[in-house]
């Protein structure tokens, strides 16, 4: 038996291709860490517009995920992440992030508690090498399931009533809790999380339960318009959410060819998240003396942009001659009617309301460079108090 | 204000020099010593009955100027020889001498020795002020740092185009094709040789090894017997460090290195005991400082991996014989420092085999016959050979199998240079380099604490994150073997940390 074969399928398939690719209706697919998935199934407008405002399927698969389990988990956790594990109650799930040695971001991620000793990472890149030299001298088991657990990401309005259709009652469940489910003799996990901004739910469950439960779905959430959506759309709402997106809005430290890449959580405007009570983890002496000694460099801020052309990839300058930054992600906000972007300023130009972005506007085959005024804006730029609201309304 | 407190590790020449310096400075000193008496690898052992042997390190070389007039260590007792000369065993009763100071040579290649050692030794004090110095920082080095640097390296660069060229050419070449360049004649490449690769891990020909002899040289080179044998120099520091004031306990294993807040805060002895104090100084070696006694949980992910990764690999083993009688090496002087070297290509054959974890038939040695220095060491009419065996496999399958083989190559080979000393043998003692690692704490029997090699020396040792004796832990320093320059019975790295603590005032 040859096994090195793997260059025959270079992209591998989700549990949910057999769906996906029957709805798949422009055959508009993107590499994402190993698979196959959709980027748009025939309407990205209307796909994002399901998120907002029904309810929405994203097949999650190919999200990296680790089962990190063992008397120290917590303690390995702890090390390895900038917030409290130890205050993560079991049933519970935060967003966070984690650092190398000189307190530069290697990844964001999720972690879900299952348990007291039970551990869900999930992440976009890949990262067991570091885990593993991260759990040098802890008890702990690390095991790589992105291939053992497929999963689904039920965002909009209307995704608990789908739920609730569906046979899953999760009035109780408040944002950033997780619980089990019974399924098709076994069980299934949902978590109120998700990359929107918007209410929404993530659901995990073994590969061979993707199909039933995709069907069940999609059955459930027809009178509500479920519809499945692409990358393309999720990637507006995650904009409007204000969400960062490893690889676009910054380059993982351990990636970064050039070293002034990489970027510290002060420079992404994440050290809200850091936890400097809890005593040390990876990174955290260069934190406190980049935090003490005020030495970041850039700044990631939220622009509002004039016009309605999108700002992706665009140099930014202050008073329109001096580069001061470059936006790393924008869209047209259909939601909100705007033109917006998330940025990297070099700091100080991010507090000074004197900044321009540079748009090149492909025009039939022919580029107008527009010089746009942007405004800071707070983010997320879009909120929704129904993201929060337990028990879910019935919209 | 009371003096601020600090806890050493480790009472080896290092960890004792280190006190000395803090003490005189100020600081209340504890040196905590997992074994019964002081000294580390500077020390003496009883190992038949009235036969006593250096326990480890047999001569003293390089002993850093700076660490014996400060601790007066000829005033607490210590009294070194004059340098040893070298003798280079032929089989056939032609030996080479090398004189103490190394330049002379006899044989028929006298001149391309001496025309090789002034090249040699004039690179080595161009060398030799790095050696004294913490190791500089290359990006953003201090003011004053930059300063010292750069007439360091103007010094290097005065010394003319040349000798400039001739350096950088040498620095990272191995000595095995500097030996077959400059010499013809193979009983002094091999002492050479020899003497380049003698405490680390490299055969002749392995990449970069002239630079240990480069380096052996700017320590000083010379190999001195300390009358009343080892002891006396872990004798002397110990005296010197009591009279500073420094409190001295033996038998004080420590377990851990205690942490509050984010700083070291002192340590827990094997026995439960807890001490606390402002500085802990390890001079233990570093993989195990941070990999036992301080653990993971406060130090990062990267710098602990790379703690993990500190290679310390021991490649000598020490050999201890009760004699009967003096033997004799065919004429030569037992008072010499004894070489087993007979060519480059009879060191790296011993050399070969620990590659793949096996023993050499026929190990090359340091020979030095303490009881042919003085009485004290074997009964009246006996004698005690200590020796040096290169290479030994720090971790082969099977271990006493390995150390048979090796003992009976050893006296095979000491048979050809000694006829008739089998049959004087009343004891043998072999240490191999997991026997050293037990008996002396140091990781993989390898006496630097971390192999000495070019890829782990100056900035690079023993790691670059704490290659100036702090560490990442605030309140915890490194001084031994492990750090800048290196090992042997020096005291130098214990000396640098010293300075570093007074002047950062850590």
């Amino acid at each position: 038996m040859n096994e090195l074969l793997h260059f025959r399928t270079p992209l591998r398939t989700t549990p949910f291709h057999p769906r996906t690719a029957a709805l798949n209706r422009l055959n508009r697919w993107s590499p994402w860490a190993g698979y196959t998935t959709a980027l748009c199934y025939g309407d990205t407008a209307m796909e994002h517009s399901a998120i907002r405002n029904a309810a929405s399927l994203y097949d999650l698969c190919p999200m990296v995920k680790y089962r990190i389990t063992g008397p120290q988990a917590e303690a390995f956790l702890d090390r390895l992440t900038v917030r409290s594990v130890a205050r993560l109650a079991p049933g519970a799930a935060q967003y966070t992030i984690w650092c190398d040695d000189e307190g530069r971001l290697l990844d964001d991620g999720t972690l879900f508690r299952h348990g007291p000793q039970d551990f869900l990472l999930t992440c976009q890149e890949r990262h067991l090498p570091w885990l593993l030299d991260s759990a040098a001298g802890y008890d702990v088991a690390i095991a790589d399931v992105t291939a053992d657990v497929a999963a689904l990401a039920l965002q909009g309005p209307c995704a608990a009533w789908v739920l609730r259709e569906a046979g899953f009652d999760v009035a109780a469940l408040a944002p950033f809790r997780l619980a089990d489910f019974p399924f098709d003799e076994d069980r299934i996990t949902i978590s109120r999380t998700g990359f929107t901004g918007d209410l929404g739910y993530e659901l995990w469950m073994k590969p061979w339960q993707a199909l039933p439960l995709w069907d069940l779905l999609m059955r459930a959430g027809a009178p509500r318009g479920l519809r499945p959506v692409g990358s393309e759309a999720l990637d507006i709402a995650r904009i409007e959410a204000g969400f960062l997106l490893t690889n676009a809005d910054f380059v993982p430290a351990d990636q970064a060819v050039r070293e002034d890449r990489v970027r510290s959580p002060f420079e992404l405007g994440l050290d809200w998240l850091i936890d400097w009570e809890k005593g040390h983890f990876t990174g955290r002496r260069a934190l406190l003396a980049e935090r003490d000694g005020g030495t970041s460099n850039w700044a990631l801020v939220g622009l509002d942009v004039e016009g309605n052309i999108s700002a992706a990839g665009s140099l930014l300058y202050l008073d329109r001659r001096h580069e001061a930054g470059h936006v790393t992600s924008a869209c047209w906000s259909p939601t909100l009617k705007r033109s917006i972007a998330l940025a990297q300023i070099r700091r100080p130009f991010d507090r000074i309301d004197r900044l321009w972005v540079e748009i090149y506007a492909l025009r039939e085959l022919q580029y107008a460079k527009l010089m746009m005024r942007v405004r800071p804006a707070p983010r997320p730029f879009f909120v929704h108090p129904r993201r929060r609201a337990t028990p879910p309304g019935d919209w | 204000m009371t003096a601020r407190s600090v806890i050493v590790i480790g009472g080896g020449t290092n960890g004792l020099a280190c006190a000395h310096r803090l003490a005189t400075a100020g600081r209340r000193v504890t040196v905590l010593e997992a074994a019964p008496a002081m000294g580390g690898g500077a020390a003496a052992a009883e190992f038949h009955p009235g036969h006593v042997a250096p326990a480890l390190a047999h001569l003293v070389t390089g002993l850093d100027p700076r660490v014996s007039a400060a601790m007066a260590l000829a005033r607490h007792g210590l009294a070194l020889s004059a340098p040893l000369p070298t003798t280079v065993l032929a089989a056939d009763g032609a030996h080479r001498t090398i004189a103490a100071e190394g330049g002379g040579a006899s044989g028929p290649d006298a001149a391309a020795w001496a025309a090789l050692h002034r090249r040699l030794a004039a690179h080595a004090r161009a060398l030799a002020p790095f050696r004294l110095l913490p190791p500089p920082r290359l990006s953003r080095p201090a003011p004053g740092e930059a300063l010292t640097l750069a007439r360091l390296a103007l010094g290097l660069r005065r010394t003319g185009r040349e000798a400039f060229r001739d350096l950088l050419r040498l620095l990272l070449i191995n000595v095995a094709d500097v030996a077959e360049d400059e010499l013809s004649d193979d009983l002094l490449r091999g002492a050479l040789a020899f003497d380049a690769t003698l405490g680390s891990r490299l055969g002749p020909r392995s990449p970069n090894s002239l630079i240990l002899y480069l380096d052996r040289l700017a320590a000083g080179g010379t190999a001195h017997w300390p009358q009343g044998g080892m002891a006396s120099v872990a004798q002397a520091m110990t005296r010197a460090c009591a009279a500073a004031g420094v409190t001295l306990r033996t038998g004080a294993r420590v377990r851990r290195i205690t942490v509050t807040g984010d700083r070291a805060a002192g340590v827990e002895l094997a026995s439960g005991e807890m001490l606390a104090a402002d500085l802990v100084v390890s001079a233990i070696g570093p993989r195990s400082t941070f990999r036992s006694l301080v653990g993971p949980a406060p130090l990062d992910a990267g710098f602990f991996r790379d703690a993990g990764h500190i290679r310390s690999r021991g490649a000598a083993a020490k050999l201890h014989l009760a004699l009967t009688g003096m033997p004799d090496f065919r004429g030569a002087d037992p008072r010499a420092r004894l070489l087993v070297a007979p060519s480059v290509d009879a060191v790296e054959t011993a050399f070969n085999p620990v590659k793949y974890g096996e023993v050499p038939d026929r190990p090359v040695m340091e020979i030095v016959l303490p009881s042919a220095h003085e009485p004290g060491h074997a009964p009246e009419g006996r004698h005690t050979l200590s020796a040096i065996l290169q290479y030994a496999p720090h971790d082969p399958p099977d271990r006493e199998a390995a150390r048979a083989r090796m003992l009976a190559g050893a006296l095979a080979v000491l048979e050809d240079h000694a006829p008739g000393l089998g049959a004087l043998v009343a004891h043998a003692e072999l240490l191999m380099p997991w026997d050293i690692e037990d008996r002396f704490g140091m990781e993989g029997g390898n006496w630097h604490h971390g192999e000495l090699a070019v890829e782990r020396m100056l900035f690079l040792r023993p790691l670059p994150d704490c290659a100036r004796y702090s560490t990442p832990l605030p309140g915890l320093w490194l001084a031994g073997a492990g750090s800048h320059p290196g090992g042997g019975i020096t005291g130098t790295p214990g000396w640098n940390a010293a300075a570093r603590i007074i002047e950062t005032g850590a």
